[in-house]
C-alpha cells in the first residue's frame, strides 16, 4: 500500500485506541484526582464490562443490537455497583491510605481475575455488533490534470469502529457537562480540591467517594463494551489497556481530565501509527521514554496542576 | 475515621474481611494450588503417577482445557481396561501458566514433591522450551504434545519425545505442494512472532521456495496483539495467496479484521486451523472465509467418511459432530491438537508395557522401548491417523487433513500422505547417553 492511504487507515486504527483509552484513561484519572487512590485493579473492571456485555448479549436473543444496547446501559450500571462494593468492604476499611489502597487493589484484582477465570473460562468471546458495514474510503492523487480519487485496495473501515469514535467524543463531552456544570460534579471538584474542607462544609465524603469510584469503574466498563464487539471478552483483557492507561495518565496529569483526553489521543494515534510503521515494540519504548520525559520536566504531567 | 473504631461497622468490617479472605482462600485452593488434592486420594495398588503440565490459565488457556479432557477421558478408558501393567494411572494435574520458568517448576514438583514416574502434556513451544532442560537434568521423562520443531530440531535431549503429535516442519512442508498446485505462486505469510511463528516462516518458505513459488512479504504479529488491521496494509497488492497462522485469544478478531480489509477483492486464503482453534466457524464476520482452505491436524467436523476410531474418541472425550462439546455447542474443541495427548498416552502404555516397568528406576528402559517403535498404525489408540515414529528424533510423523470451509463448515479436501511429511533427520538422541 502507498504511503498516503496506508497512514490514513492507520489514523483510523489509532483513533479507534484512542477513543478506548481516553475513557478508560478518564475513569482511572477521576479516581485518583479526587479519592487519591492508584486503582490497579482499573483494567480488570474493563474486563468484566466486555464480559458482562458477553453475559447479556448471549441471555437475550433476537437482532444483536437489542442485547448490545441491554449490555451498553447494564454493564456500566453492574459494574460501578461491584466497585462501589469494593469501595464499602475493602478501601473505605483501609482509610484509603496510599500505600495499602496499592496492595488492596491489586488484591482486588486477582480477586476479580480469577473469579470470572473460574466462572466465565479462558475462551475469548465473541458479542455481535449492532450494525458492522465495510465502508470502502477513497484516497486521492496528483495526476497531470490535477487531483483524482481513487480507491485504494484495502483502504476501509467499518460503520462500527466509526461510531466507537463518536460515543467516546459523546460520552466525554456528556462527563466533562456532568463534572462541570452539575451540582455533584461541584461537589466531586470540592472533595478533589480540599477533602477537610469539604468535610466541614458537610458534605458526605464517603459517599462521594464510592460514588466516585463507581463512575470511574463504570466508565472503564463502557470502554470495553464498545470495544467488545471489535476485540471480544477474554479474562485477561485488563492488562494493557491498563498499562497504557497509567502512561496517558502521568502524562496528562493525574487528575485532568482534558490532560487525560489529549494524552489518550497522543498515545492512542501514536501507537496505532508508529506500531503500522516500525513495530509495535518501538511503539511502547516511545510511550514509556515520553512517561520518563514527563516525570523528569514536568512532573506534573501536561495539565496537572502542580501540588504545594 | 478513626473514631469509629469501636461501632457496630467494626463488626460488619471484620465480617466483610472474613467473607472476602474465605473466599480468596476459595480461589485459591481451587485455583492457584491444583495439587494438593492429590495427596488425600489412597489407592490399594500403587498407581503409576504421570505428571501432567496443563495450560489452565494464561494465553493457552483455551488449548489447556480441551488438553485436560481428552487425557481425563483417555486414562478413564486406560484404567477401565485394567491399566498399564495391572496398575491405575493417576494424572496429577499441575498449571503452567503457558508461561516457560513456571514450566520448568511444575517438572521439578512432578519429580521431587509428587514423585511422578513421566511428566506429559504441554502445547505451547517457549514453555517446552523452558521445561525441557529441567527434565534432562532430572532425569524425568517429558511426553510433549507442542507441534513444536524444537524436539526434532536436536534442540532439546533425550528425555524430551513427541511421539503424538507432528511437528510444524513436517506440516508445513507438507502444505507447500498444494499451495503452489491448487492456489498461486506469490505468498504472503502472517505469523505470530515468537518460536512457533517462526518455524512456520522459515520451513514453509524454504519448501514453497523449492517449488518454484515466491514468498512477497513476512509480516510477524505479537502473540499479545488485539488489534491487526493496522498490519495488513503490508500485504503486497500482487500477493496471490494469503498464508495465516496465528495464535492466543484474539485469533477471531485477527481474521475478522482481515475479511474487513479484503472486502469484496479478497487473494486465496490458507490458513492454520491454530487461527480459529477453539473458535466457531460460523461465527459473525467469518462468512467471507466460505471457499478458503485450512490445515487441520485432524478434521474438527466430523467427515462424511469418517472412521470407526474418529467415531469412538469423539464420544469418549464428549465432543460433537461439529467439533463442539456435547453440552455447550459454544464450546469448541481445540480438536487439530488435542488428540496428541491421546495419542500419547496410548504411547506411553505401550512403552511402560514393553519395558516391563516397574517404577522410576526403570525410566531409561522406558525411553529405549518408545525409541524402538516406528510404525503405529490407525487404531482406536491412534484416532487421527497412522504414524510413524523415528527414534533417532523422538518426533512421530503422520498424515496431514486440509479441509475447504464449506457453508460454514470444514470438508475435507485433501489428506497428505507421510511420505510428503518427511525430512532428513536433524539428530540421533539415542546417541546421547542418559
Amino acid at each position: 500500500m502507498e504511503f498516503g492511504p496506508h497512514f490514513f487507515l492507520a489514523s483510523l486504527e489509532g483513533a479507534v485506541n484512542a477513543a478506548v483509552l481516553a475513557l478508560m484513561a478518564v475513569g482511572l484519572s477521576i479516581v485518583f484526582g479526587i479519592m487519591r487512590v492508584v486503582n490497579v485493579a482499573h483494567g480488570e473492571f474493563f474486563m468484566l464490562g466486555a464480559v458482562i456485555a458477553w453475559w447479556i448479549s448471549s441471555l437475550v436473543g433476537g437482532h444483536p443490537a437489542i442485547g448490545f444496547v441491554l449490555a451498553l446501559l447494564a454493564a456500566p450500571l453492574i459494574v460501578g455497583a461491584i466497585a462501589v462494593a469494593a469501595d464499602h468492604f475493602v478501601l473505605r476499611r483501609i482509610n484509603y491510605d496510599p500505600e495499602r489502597t496499592i496492595v488492596a487493589t491489586i488484591g482486588l484484582l486477582y480477586v476479580i481475575q480469577q473469579t470470572t477465570l473460574m466462572t466465565f473460562g479462558p475462551e475469548a468471546r465473541p458479542v455481535e455488533a449492532p450494525f458492522n458495514t465495510r465502508l470502502a474510503l477513497p484516497w486521492f492523487e496528483k495526476t497531470a490534470d490535477g487531483f483524482s480519487m481513487y480507491w485504494p485496495w484495502g483502504l476501509s473501515t467499518t460503520s462500527y469502529k466509526l461510531a466507537v469514535i463518536a460515543a467516546a467524543v459523546v460520552i466525554l463531552i456528556a462527563l466533562w457537562l456532568f463534572m462541570t456544570r452539575t451540582k455533584i460534579g461541584l461537589i466531586m471538584r470540592a472533595t478533589q480540591l480540599d477533602r477537610e474542607m469539604a468535610l466541614t462544609h458537610g458534605i458526605p465524603v464517603d459517599r462521594v467517594y464510592a460514588m466516585v469510584f463507581g463512575l470511574g469503574a463504570g466508565i472503564a466498563a463502557l470502554a470495553a463494551v464498545l470495544i467488545v464487539p471489535i476485540q471480544q471478552a477474554h479474562y485477561l483483557m485488563g492488562g494493557d489497556p491498563l498499562l497504557l492507561s497509567f502512561i496517558v495518565v502521568i502524562i496528562g496529569g493525574l487528575g485532568s481530565i482534558p490532560g487525560t483526553i489529549i494524552a489518550a489521543l497522543l498515545i492512542g494515534m501514536s501507537d496505532g501509527i508508529i506500531s503500522v510503521f516500525f513495530s509495535p515494540t518501538v511503539a511502547k519504548i516511545i510511550a514509556t521514554l515520553l512517561v520518563a520525559f514527563v516525570l523528569i520536566f514536568r512532573p506534573q504531567g501536561l495539565l496537572g496542576k502542580r501540588i504545594a | 475515621m478513626a473514631d469509629k473504631k469501636n461501632s457496630p461497622v467494626n463488626v460488619n468490617r471484620r465480617t466483610a474481611l472474613k467473607t472476602l479472605a474465605a473466599g480468596a482462600g476459595g480461589v485459591a485452593a481451587s485455583g492457584l494450588l491444583p495439587g494438593l488434592g492429590g495427596y488425600s486420594q489412597v489407592h490399594s495398588a500403587e498407581p503409576i503417577k504421570i505428571g501432567f503440565q496443563v495450560h489452565r490459565t494464561g494465553i493457552g488457556a483455551a488449548y489447556g482445557r480441551w488438553y485436560d479432557r481428552t487425557t481425563q477421558a483417555c486414562v478413564e478408558k486406560i484404567n477401565a481396561a485394567g491399566g498399564i501393567n495391572g496398575r491405575m494411572i493417576e494424572i496429577v494435574a499441575e498449571d503452567d501458566g503457558t508461561d516457560p520458568k513456571r514450566g520448568a517448576e511444575v517438572v521439578e514438583k512432578f519429580a521431587s514433591q509428587h514423585n511422578c514416574d513421566v511428566s506429559f502434556g504441554t502445547l505451547f513451544s517457549h514453555v517446552v522450551y523452558g521445561s525441557a532442560p529441567r527434565a534432562g537434568e532430572l532425569k524425568m521423562p517429558y511426553f510433549v504434545v507442542s507441534e513444536g520443531h524444537h524436539v526434532a530440531s536436536g534442540a532439546l535431549n533425550r528425555y524430551t519425545l513427541q511421539p503424538g503429535i507432528t511437528d510444524v516442519k513436517s506440516q508445513v512442508e507438507a502444505m507447500a505442494p498444494f499451495i503452489s498446485e491448487n492456489l498461486g505462486k506469490k505468498v504472503t505469510m502472517i505469523f505470530p512472532d515468537f518460536a512457533f511463528g517462526h518455524d512456520h516462516r522459515d520451513y514453509f518458505s524454504a519448501a514453497f521456495e523449492a517449488r518454484g513459488g515466491t514468498i512477497l512479504e513476512k509480516i510477524a504479529i505479537p502473540p499479545t496483539e488485539t488489534s491487526f488491521t493496522k498490519y495488513f496494509p503490508k500485504i503486497p497488492r500482487d500477493t496471490e495467496v494469503i498464508y495465516h497462522v496465528m495464535v492466543g485469544p484474539a485469533v477471531l478478531t485477527f481474521v475478522k479484521e482481515m475479511g474487513e480489509f479484503f472486502g469484496p477483492s479478497k487473494p486465496e486464503i490458507f490458513g492454520f486451523i491454530d487461527s480459529l482453534e477453539a473458535v466457531d466457524i460460523a461465527s459473525p464476520g467469518l462468512e467471507f472465509l466460505d471457499g478458503t482452505y485450512f490445515w487441520e491436524g485432524n478434521p474438527r467436523y466430523a467427515q462424511e467418511e469418517q472412521s470407526e476410531f474418529d467415531t469412538a474418541y469423539r464420544e469418549a472425550v464428549g465432543v460433537d459432530e461439529n467439533g463442539a462439546s456435547v453440552s455447550d455447542a459454544k464450546d469448541v474443541s481445540t480438536y487439530a491438537h488435542m488428540f496428541g495427548c491421546w495419542e500419547t498416552l496410548h504411547i506411553i502404555k505401550r512403552g511402560m508395557e514393553a519395558a516391563d516397568y516397574k517404577g522410576p528406576a526403570d525410566r531409561t528402559k522406558l525411553i529405549e522401548a518408545v525409541e524402538a517403535m516406528s510404525d503405529m498404525p490407525h487404531s482406536f489408540e491412534h484416532p487421527q491417523g497412522a504414524k510413524l515414529f523415528n527414534g533417532k528424533t523422538h518426533q512421530t510423523f503422520g498424515h496431514q487433513y486440509i479441509s475447504k470451509v464449506t457453508d460454514g463448515k470444514l470438508v475435507l479436501a485433501h489428506t497428505t500422505s507421510i511420505e510428503d511429511t518427511l525430512y532428513e533427520d536433524e539428530v540421533d538422541y539415542t546417541a546421547q547417553s542418559f
